[in-house]
């Protein structure tokens, strides 16, 4: 029994199952904006009462080394947390993600390193395939979230990069790692271990490079759950419930966020994963008409007839850093008695609800950021819309076009609004290189150049 | 092929089918565009114009008429133009079927195929290629102007140094597309302006454009508009009576009267009668747009300006878009052009007559040889009827749905269940009891996490994932429980882990919490 020991084992378990509610109710505050800053303070204490739980609990030394890691460990995060822009929030939340990942792989390696007694032979079988389900799930997690990491900061270029016979390579490298999990339970040694360590990171890399910039919604959301389950199979190894339960939770909850995103660009989970972007099945529609440009005087002018507006922010928003334009110009409509709205896609950006975040930062109420079945129907009521660095979520074809690549994917019907504005850099198609008719529309004129300089020009517009 | 547009042979006829704008529209249906010399001159289109936007410029009529597939014209063919017909060519044109016997005659017996343009069914879709409404609008118009050029006062009132003048009192009798347009024209003239209609549902429209709506009490069931595909219909003899009252009180003040008043397939209705017109001022315009059916107004003479005893100008002109046949003619051969776009699916200069579709069905009086006057009623109707008559389903059937709907989903649950069930059994065969106890701690997990995170707003998804984040650091627990192993290797991974994962934990919850503290309400 060590010094440290306050707690036995079944008061630690007490612990767990309060934190293990804390947690649920942490989470289940993220219902709405108001009860989800209490909800927090749920999941801090949580966590708080698990790590004390555990320190004091038995089998663990309290020594000067860990709490000195512990408090490192802590100002990093403090100092990340801080100064961390809201726009690079997506490579912060896929960094994190790594982070699970590879603490999964250590601890996987460790409860190999480290020698068992099992009572019986199927105990040992259960215990090796837990061991390989953590390594591999938190290899995967690490790598990918590195490569993800690197294309949602710009390190690496965002475009989807296809090797041929990629799913073949994919199959090849599960098929070699469930020969190597035979093998370790066989008995082989641990070299089997570190092999798959190795290929399961070689697929979390392969997998995520295949994945172009406009679906990364969806992997980071795919990451998420990854580092949850990779979380609960360490809490299996180790026989840790709270780590079960946590694990799981997140597990979930990243599982649901990847089901909303993939229903929202109306698309097979299974086809993002696997990447690139599905080709056209037919012929595209003809396009009529033409792009007509416009200046900043006359969207102001519009905007001052206008009684309704409705802005529609995409990832180009967040690129241009125009959220605290956008923010102003909404504050100076507002202050006309005009009535401005968002309409946010669920994919719209590069992380679910970024846009959102963006918003809040720049101190748009967020009772006026309306979610896309909100607001849709409102935009034939509407006298302008304005789209901001968004194209596929609000691209006609995917209503009028069977042929199109993105036939039926919900989005924004912005065209239905009496007059829309575009903000573009240029006449270029978007990510996925499908034409947008939304900007050949006899309604829609083109305000070409970065949006942030748009904006402001249009601020000295209107006072 | 190859679609021309001949010189109109009516006399004073000045607009043209085709123009050099729409021509080049139809060129890249893909089609070869034809024009007769000297068709354009009267709205002031040259045949070099036309040249120029490569129309190839034909000499003659009979030759246009040879060459051409198809034959746009505005006004409906004459005698020495029905004998040009042929088999297999589509004529695009007004052609009045109701009262043309003879062209509908000579159009089955040569095969020709007849669109009628005033035949267009008045659905939104067909609107671009409505070209009764696109000449009513500058009938509408030119009538304002007319009538403009023979009053002899200002429209708008003034008060001027030299005296104060009131402004005229203009009355719209019909506001159809018409009447509508003359609204909007006397009253940017600045005149005062009153309307009547028989439809109570468009005095919104009467007065979005400006106008008073001249409010009948009556006490009959109002007409819907909307039985009749947005016409107005003939009325009830008592109402006509409280109509002509009202018409008989307002006659003493008003200046101009533009009668716009027509029932489709009939003369038009006499609601400006005699007495009406000797009680109004000298100097007052009656415009009638409804001369060519006969007139609105009692001493309409068609086609001529006459002035009444007590010096009431009354015009009867027929040709008000002929008057202004330049910018008639750009709008008509718009909708020609939108129709051969109907008409022409694949862009390929081919037309494709296809007889289901409502817009073409509706507009085509002669097809193959035979007469298809008058068309079945559309599918789609003009304007929503008030009462929806969808056919509701009995509360027999929607519970039948219901519960088959409930049968399918609880078979595919058991479905699931006993699957999993299965699944368990075979996991449970061969995993100790320790690990099935976790396991059961895992699963209610799973079922809880799918619960909350349903119920999670779509605006607060990247605080969700930061928040996941921060508690999936938990796995701190495992590299905590394994620093005591006392082999070195091992406590270096999990001291390196205890270090990534409070980087987790304490990064996730603090971005978090900056994240939540930035949404305020408004």
């Amino acid at each position: 029994m060590n010094a440290s020991d306050l707690l036995n084992a079944e008061m630690q378990t007490a612990a767990y199952i309060a934190a293990s509610v804390l947690f649920i109710l942490s989470l289940g505050g993220l219902k709405d904006q108001e009860s989800a800053k209490r909800g927090v303070w749920f999941g801090i204490v949580g966590m708080a009462i698990a790590v004390l739980a555990t320190i004091f609990g038995p089998g663990v030394a309290i020594n000067a080394t860990l709490l000195i890691t512990i408090a490192i460990g802590a100002i990093i995060g403090v100092v990340v947390a801080q100064r961390v822009e809201m726009t690079g929030m997506p490579q912060l939340v896929a960094a994190l993600h790594s982070f699970v990942g590879l603490a999964a792989v250590f601890i996987g390696l460790n409860s190999d390193l480290t020698t068992h007694d099992f009572a019986t032979h199927a105990e040992e079988v259960i215990h090796e395939v837990e061991i390989f389900i953590g390594v591999f799930i938190g290899a995967i997690t690490f790598t990918g979230s590195i490569i993800a990491y690197g294309k949602l900061a710009g390190r690496i270029g965002g475009k989807a990069m296809i090797l041929p016979g990629r799913h073949v390579l994919n199959l090849m490298m599960v098929i070699a790692s469930l020969v190597l999990l035979v093998m370790y339970m066989q008995g082989a040694g641990s070299w089997t271990l570190y092999a798959m360590t190795a290929i399961a990171f070689v697929i979390g890399a392969h997998l995520v490079m295949a994945i172009g910039g406009a679906d990364m919604p969806v992997v980071v959301s795919m990451l998420n759950s990854y580092s949850g389950w990779a979380a609960a199979a360490t809490g299996f190894l180790l026989g840790n419930d709270l780590l079960i339960v946590v694990g799981a939770l997140v597990g979930s909850s990243g599982a649901i966020l990847s089901y909303i995103m993939c229903k929202a660009m109306n698309r097979h989970f299974i086809a993002v994963i696997l990447g690139g972007f599905g080709g056209p099945t037919g012929p595209a529609m003809d396009i009529e008409g033409e792009q007509i440009a416009i200046d900043a005087d006359g969207v102001a002018a519009a905007l001052e007839d206008a009684d309704s507006v409705i802005i529609v922010p995409g990832y180009g928003m967040a690129v241009a850093q125009a959220q605290q334009s956008v923010s102003e110009l909404t504050r100076r409509l507002r202050a006309k008695g005009k009535t401005v709205r968002f309409g946010i896609h669920p994919v719209a950006g590069r992380l679910p609800g970024h846009m959102n975040v963006l918003l809040a930062e720049a101190r748009v109420p967020y009772d006026i950021v309306m979610e896309m079945d909100e607001i849709n129907d409102d935009f034939p009521q509407t006298d302008v819309a304005i789209i901001i660095g968004s194209n596929d979520i609000v691209n006609p074809a995917a209503q009028e076009d069977p042929n199109s690549p993105i036939a039926g994917m919900p989005v924004l019907e912005v065209w239905k609004a009496k007059q829309v504005f575009v903000s573009k850099r240029g006449q270029g198609t978007g990510y996925s290189g499908i034409e947008n008719p939304l900007f050949f529309k006899e309604n829609t004129r083109m305000f070409y150049g970065d949006a942030k300089a748009s904006l402001d020009s249009l601020l000295t517009k209107i006072s | 092929m190859k679609i021309g547009a001949p010189k109109e042979s009516f006399a004073g006829e000045n607009r043209v089918a085709m123009t050099p704008n729409s021509a080049v529209q139809l060129q890249k249906l893909g089609y070869e565009c034809l024009i007769e010399s000297g068709a354009g001159t009267g709205a002031r289109f040259s045949d070099a114009d036309y040249k120029a936007v490569g129309v190839e410029v034909v000499k003659t009529a009979a030759a246009l008429w040879k060459a051409a597939d198809i034959v746009a014209k505005v006004r409906q063919p004459d005698e020495a133009e029905l004998k040009r017909l042929r088999k297999g060519q589509t004529l695009v044109s007004f052609f009045n079927p109701g009262g043309n016997d003879t062209g509908m005659e000579a159009a089955k017996a040569k095969g020709t195929n007849v669109i009628a343009m005033e035949m267009v069914p008045r659905i939104s879709r067909a609107q671009k290629m409505d070209a009764l409404s696109s000449m009513a609008n500058i009938a509408g118009y030119r009538a304002v102007i007319e009538a403009g050029s023979n009053f002899g006062r200002f429209f708008t009132g003034q008060v001027t140094a030299a005296g104060k003048v009131p402004p005229a009192k203009v009355l719209i009798v019909g506001a159809g597309v018409a009447g509508l347009a003359a609204i909007g024209a006397a009253t940017s003239l600045g005149a005062q302006v009153y309307a009547f209609d028989v439809r109570p549902e468009v005095a919104e429209q009467i007065e979005s454009m400006g106008a008073e709506f001249v409010y009948l009490d009556f006490a009959e069931d109002a007409q819907d508009g909307a039985a009749t595909g947005g016409y107005a219909a003939p009325s009830s003899p008592e109402f006509r009576e409280a109509q002509l009252a009202k018409f008989r009180e307002l006659a003493p003040e008003m200046d101009i009267v533009i009668c716009t008043a027509l029932i489709p397939g009939r003369d038009a209705p006499k609601l400006w009668l005699e007495d009406m017109v000797a009680m109004q001022k000298p100097g007052s315009v009656v415009i009638d747009l409804a001369a060519e059916r006969g007139g609105n107004c009692d001493l309409t003479v068609m086609d001529e300006k006459i002035e009444s005893k007590n010096g009431v100008t009354i015009v009867g002109y027929t040709d008000f878009p002929s008057r202004m046949a330049a910018q008639a003619s750009e709008l008509y051969s718009t909708n020609i052009r939108h129709m051969m776009s109907d008409l022409t699916p694949e862009k390929d200069g081919q037309v494709v007559h296809d007889m289901e579709d409502d817009v073409i069905r509706g507009a085509t009086v002669a097809f193959e040889g035979a007469i298809t006057f008058p068309p079945p009623p559309p599918k789609i109707r003009a304007i929503a009827a008030k009462k929806p008559t969808a056919p509701e389903k009995t509360p027999e059937e929607k519970a039948a749905e219901e519960a088959a709907a409930a049968k399918k989903a609880g078979q595919k649950q058991v479905g699931l269940l006993v699957i999993g069930g299965l699944l368990m059994l075979l996991i449970g065969m061969y995993a100790p009891a320790s690990f099935m106890q976790h396991f059961i701690v895992f699963v209610l997990a799973v079922f809880i996490g799918f619960q909350v995170i349903w119920g999670v707003a779509h605006a607060l998804h990247t605080p969700l994932m930061a928040v996941t984040n921060a508690i999936s650091g938990i796995i701190i627990l495992g590299a905590l429980l394994q620093l005591g192993s006392g082999m070195g290797i091992v406590t270096i991974l999990a001291g390196i882990s205890v270090l990534i994962a409070s980087i987790n934990i304490v990064g996730g919850f603090m971005v978090t919490r900056r994240m939540l503290q930035m949404f305020q309400k408004s």
